[in-house]
């Protein structure tokens, strides 16, 4: 009897996870906007970007439809998890820390992160030396925030912004000595900045692994494999059809 | 404290979240809410009494402003008011070049600010109630004994009022500590702060929002405690003399 009771029982959950394990015909992406210009909203209030489109033209490769739904970063793969939507594409970094908890697709951009400070800063080169006693400004939860607390927690003041908005206003009203971002995201904001003219300082940060990881991946939970396959052979797709190049141009070769 | 690392070591071995890194992100957490909240609670009780007082006046310009202060800054919501004067600041024109720029440049000044302005408006009011709550019978005793306005004010009402207001103030003070919570959107590294940091870095919401819940827990039981003494001291002629 007690047999009988596991083994339907055992049976019961695995018609579950076949459930759960569905196909989808309508996948619900989560989105941490605004991080230009890979997802932000234009004057007009849509919502675009590299990320936005290049997830689009997934969809329709798939042939499935798509949603977009907000949710602030250090939320956002706990949002994941709680079923708030069924994949992350929001700039995030594939890394061994995330792999433990998401599944990734195959990397879809690799950008390099980089210090960005004002034109007028006296700093060449970030180091130990160098940012003693400066405020750094990153994003909470980012793989930035990880590397800038690990390497400079000691000897700099760190200010972690909920959003890479808010972080970008108080780099412009001085309260910033220093930022670290994704590549593309200071180049946007900062560089293509009228308010101040700013510079990157350093190098372009891409090693070491432990904390940049491999480029930017879309993010599934663990038991999603079978749509994670279905994504990467439409990214294949498109990077082979010219589709990919075209979306790229268009946010990173202007 | 030799002993005391050797002792933490241990038991934190093989814990994931919580290592030597993330308590003490939790210790200065502890240390910078302590302080916002203390010292906004301390100036804000000190411009409360008069700016009480004189909500009470008989004068309209007296007391109208002060109305308006306390009617605006309970009227909207602490995190707005935190949001403009923190983010808002900035963009009056030439505040980096002024004077006051070092204050509001860093996180804990603005957050002070909001927070004393936010608590003083509402001690004025509970004291206002509690001077108008004076019986009528002690005020004209003292001025049957020839009190001034003032005399009687310092020696009368005030003193009685102020037992008066303790309880409701507490809850005040309470109130205070659970709203320091929101410093963290202006990249204060509070108790909430840090545990944001560390559900952002872990993805552990549960472990780290429970424990920033205790700490928030201990404060509140020894503010409780604190005002339960004071009550016991300060209230003791309103209990029955022979009373339990």
């Amino acid at each position: 009897m007690k047999k009988l009771l596991t083994v339907s029982l055992l049976g019961l959950a695995m018609a579950a996870g076949n459930a759960q394990a569905r196909d989808y015909d309508h996948v619900r992406f989560g989105v941490d906007v605004p991080y230009e210009p890979m997802e932000y909203r234009t004057p007009e209030g849509e919502l675009t970007g590299f990320d936005i489109e290049l997830g689009n033209a997934l969809c329709e490769e798939i042939g499935v439809t798509c949603e977009w739904i907000e949710q602030e970063w250090d939320g956002i793969i706990p949002g994941l998890l709680s079923r708030k939507y069924d994949a992350i594409m929001s700039s995030m970094t594939i890394n061994d820390e995330r792999r433990a908890t998401v599944l990734f697709s195959d990397p879809y951009i690799t950008p390099p992160s980089a210090w960005f400070a004002p034109e007028e800063a006296d700093i060449d080169e970030p180091s130990t030396e160098n940012l003693d006693g400066l405020t750094i400004g990153v994003q909470r939860g980012t793989l930035q925030d990880n590397y800038v607390t690990d390497h400079y927690g000691d000897v700099a003041d760190i200010s972690r912004y909920s959003t890479a908005d808010d972080m970008v206003l108080d780099m412009e009203a001085e309260r910033l000595d220093i930022v670290f971002l994704d590549f593309p995201v200071g180049k946007s904001t900062l560089l293509d900045s009228e308010e101040r003219e700013y510079k990157v300082v350093g190098e372009m940060i891409t090693e070491p692994k432990e904390y940049f990881g491999d480029g930017f991946g879309i993010a599934f939970r663990p038991r999603d494999e079978a749509l994670a396959e279905r994504f990467n052979e439409a990214l294949a797709t498109l990077k082979e059809n010219g589709t990919y190049d075209e979306i790229y141009q268009r946010y990173f070769e202007k | 404290m030799e002993p005391l690392n050797q002792w933490l070591a241990a038991l934190l071995e093989g814990n994931v979240i919580f290592t030597p890194q993330t308590l003490g992100y939790y210790w200065t957490g502890l240390v910078t809410t302590a302080q916002l909240v203390f010292l906004s609670l301390l100036v804000g009780l000190v411009l409360a009494v008069p700016l009480a007082i004189l909500r009470g006046s008989k004068h309209r310009w007296i007391k109208l402003p002060v109305y308006f202060y306390t009617y605006v800054f309970r009227g909207t919501p602490l995190l707005v008011q935190l949001y403009i004067i923190y983010y808002g600041v900035v963009f009056v024109d030439g505040i980096q070049q002024s004077m006051f720029w070092p204050i509001l440049k860093e996180a804990f000044y603005p957050a002070l600010i909001a927070f004393t302005l936010n608590t003083a408006a509402y001690t004025t009011e509970i004291f206002h109630g509690a001077i108008k709550a004076t019986s009528r019978g002690e005020i004209e005793a003292a001025r049957a004994y020839g009190m001034s306005q003032g005399l009687t004010m310092r020696r009368i009402i005030l003193p009685s009022a102020f037992r008066r207001a303790l309880p409701a103030y507490g809850n005040e003070v309470i109130f205070m500590l659970h709203a320091s919570a929101i410093a963290s959107v202006v990249t204060l590294m509070d108790i909430t702060g840090a545990a944001r940091f560390v559900y952002a870095r872990y993805y552990a919401p549960f472990e780290a929002f429970i424990f920033a819940a205790l700490i928030y827990l201990c404060l509140t039981f020894m503010i409780l405690y604190f005002f339960r003494y004071l009550e016991k001291r300060l209230l003791a002629h309103l209990k029955p003399l022979n009373g339990t």
